[in-house]
């Protein structure tokens, strides 16, 4: 996508939502849910749509871990690393994860840790999008990434 | 006459399959010609046996468990619709001890109805609460609320009865309900099994607490790594605007109230009642300075109620069946029930609703049957990430607030997490001390700074570099966090640190190898 249609789809998105108290954080996400990601060039675009400073705006931006600011991989798979993931094997099941993938096309596919999914009684748990994964042995784990038709 | 099904839609189900076992189930159906209503509950909570298929048979719901996809046609061979044996058969629902010794309360309908049909709530007595909150004054349902004697249930435990008579005593032209459903603690799923399996309980309680304090609009603010509950709630509030029970003239009452969902962003630090409001009204999520309390000055400095989604969920029935009805469960200063939530290395983990006083070894051994991996429990961490971790001498401590803190451990939001003896006590105290240095608002010092210089020692005590002294000066720092710091963040992440070094402290004794 171009930087004329992220303006575009980004001004639509402002003048939509710029009204509501506390506009911000909706903002950020449909921006996201819309452009996979926050470009940092639309900063001003949104500072002046909400009176606020480019400061104000990237500080948000940065401060929550669920927003970013580069294009994501084609797939994003999440893998709860809080307690009781890790009482259930989440770290060898992160371990596992990289080396399945360590070999696949780079932005093909990133691991990422999230903090609880509130599957904690049937850890440990992943995410890929809104999907969601529980109980996940490594072998789970080949199945998936083979539906998901990632290459290793 | 079509035979009834149900497949739970809640978030656990679904992450081990719920969606291929509703749709095979359809396609059998349809192959054998057989007349079936699907379902989609929510869960009951036993969550081992989750995707746990229910039948509706004369006798009662008849229970199937764990059932993959790959289950269905063998269950229809066995002819199941009638309640048929099977394998994966477990007799009547009811009957399983599991949730017969429990006393569910908040979680009364919670797998039982259909999450988003009205009439379903409403055959089981559901918005009886908000209908006798209509007819009485706002002291009044606030007086009913303290009687109860309900306490928060987001881990802090202050009196809802008396955060709500400070907003109804504090004028303004604006007020605010605010739902906190930011939960992050590892180990709890409490309220997102709550909003996915019984929506309407939640909108009720919110709604009940407008009436009380005389606010008009309200806030769900769920966490982004709950989609599914978002999309429920969104769903439930529009049912309930549509039928009255929300919007601007609620059961032609003339009052008015209005409820939104708004999503974070992956900050844990959120769940904090003043970090939540900044980033509610668009801010980073940066912890306030109290006072002001957010009751006088909240969100955007309107007197505000603000209270977790177990909280709200429990006034309906308070209001339902009355105060003294409430206060009757539970012990001592602690009354009513708590949603335990018995997670990790755990073989029959789930959901436990009980009066508090229960014990840890009875949620432990006696509903969960011990640990997962079959080895000997070590240690258990209660009250999410900033909780601390007990040892086996504290499992017949009752499960009450006072008891709790007697011990020097909190209950919060009844989350609890067990760890078999390959766990690292050390490890865990540092992961501890990163968690908070990872999620730290960074606006106090003893947190922002405190966390990862422990990270630093605690790695220098993992490595066995002079350990004596890097204890002593943990035990400095820890006291710096405790005393220092603005919120829970910093404050009880010693918790989880001192407990495990105070208990377990050969895990700190690095093994010098030979």
């Amino acid at each position: 996508m171009n930087l004329a249609s992220h303006t575009e789809s980004i001004a639509s998105i402002l003048s939509s939502q710029q009204n509501r108290p506390g506009a911000l954080l909706p903002i950020l996400h449909d921006i996201q849910e819309a452009l996979g990601f926050i470009p940092p060039d639309s900063i001003q675009q949104i500072a002046s749509a909400l009176n606020l400073s480019r400061a104000e705006v990237h500080g948000v931006i940065t401060f929550y871990h669920h927003f970013r600011t580069t294009p994501p991989a084609r797939h994003t798979i999440e893998i709860c690393c809080a307690e009781a993931c890790q009482s259930m094997g989440a770290e060898r099941l992160v371990e596992h994860a990289k080396q399945r993938l360590a070999g696949s096309k780079h932005g093909e596919c990133e691991v990422k840790p999230v903090y609880c999914l509130g599957l904690c009684a049937t850890s440990p748990a992943l995410m890929v999008g809104e999907e969601l994964h529980a109980r996940v042995t490594p072998e789970k784990f080949d199945r998936l990434i083979e539906q998901m038709g990632i290459k290793t | 006459m079509s035979i009834k099904i149900f497949v739970p839609g809640d978030s656990a189900a679904l992450a081990l399959g719920a969606d291929a076992v509703a749709k095979n189930i359809l396609a059998e159906a349809a192959r054998r010609n057989m007349a079936v209503e699907l379902v989609r509950n929510g869960s009951r909570g036993m969550l081992w046996l989750e995707p746990l298929v229910e039948v509706q048979t004369d006798k009662g719901r008849v229970a199937y468990g764990p059932v993959e996809g790959k289950d269905v046609r063998a269950l229809f061979d066995a002819d199941f619709l009638h309640g048929g044996k099977h394998k994966l058969g477990l007799g009547l629902t009811e009957e399983l001890p599991y949730l017969k010794k429990q006393e569910r309360l908040t979680f009364a309908r919670v797998g039982i109805t259909d999450p988003l049909s009205l009439e379903d709530y409403l055959a089981h007595d559901g918005f009886q609460g908000l209908r006798k909150a209509l007819a009485m004054q706002p002291a009044a349902i606030v007086q009913q609320v303290t009687d109860s004697g309900l306490r928060g249930r987001g881990g802090a435990a202050f009196p809802t009865g008396i955060k709500w008579k400070t907003v109804l005593n504090t004028a303004a032209a604006q007020k605010y309900i605010v739902c906190n459903a930011d939960e992050g603690d590892s180990g709890t799923f409490a309220d997102r099994m709550l909003m996915e399996g019984d929506p309407f309980l939640l909108v009720e309680g919110m709604t009940i607490a407008a009436l009380a304090v005389g606010a008009t609009q309200g806030y769900i603010y769920v966490r982004s790594e709950y989609p599914h509950s978002i999309t429920i709630l969104n769903e439930a509030i529009a049912v309930a605007r549509k039928a009255g029970y929300l919007g601007p003239n609620i059961l032609d009452s003339g009052k008015s109230f209005e409820l939104e969902v708004r999503k974070g962003a992956g900050a844990y630090v959120c769940g904090e009642e003043t970090s939540l409001l900044e980033s509610l009204e668009g801010k980073r999520g940066i912890v306030r300075a109290k006072p002001p309390l957010p009751a006088i000055a909240g969100l955007f400095g309107m007197p505000t109620v603000i209270n977790n989604v177990i909280s709200l969920a429990s006034v309906p029935i308070i209001l339902d069946k009355g105060a003294a009805f409430y206060k009757n469960y539970g012990m001592g200063r602690s009354n009513g029930t708590l949603p335990f939530q018995l997670a990790g290395n755990i073989k029959h983990g789930g959901l436990i609703e009980k009066a508090f006083g229960v014990t840890l070894r009875q949620l432990m051994y006696d509903f969960g049957g011990g640990s997962a991996s079959g080895r000997p429990i070590k240690a258990v961490q209660v009250g999410g990430p900033l909780g601390a971790y007990l040892p086996e001498s504290q499992w017949d401590t009752p499960l009450d607030y006072e008891a709790y803190t007697a011990l020097w451990a909190v209950l919060g939001h009844g989350g609890i997490v067990v760890h078999d003896d390959s766990a690292d006590l050390a490890k865990l105290a540092r992961y501890a001390m990163k968690f908070c240095a990872i999620e730290s608002c960074g606006k106090c010092t003893p947190c922002r700074i405190g966390a990862t210089r422990g990270v630093e020692v605690m790695d220098k005590i993992i490595a066995g570099q002079d350990t004596e002294a890097q204890v002593e000066l943990l035990r400095d720092l820890c006291d710096t966090m405790l005393n220092g710091s603005m919120c829970a963040m910093g404050g009880m992440t010693p918790y989880p640190v001192l407990s495990a070094l105070n208990h377990f402290p050969r895990d700190f004794v690095k093994k010098i190898p030979v």
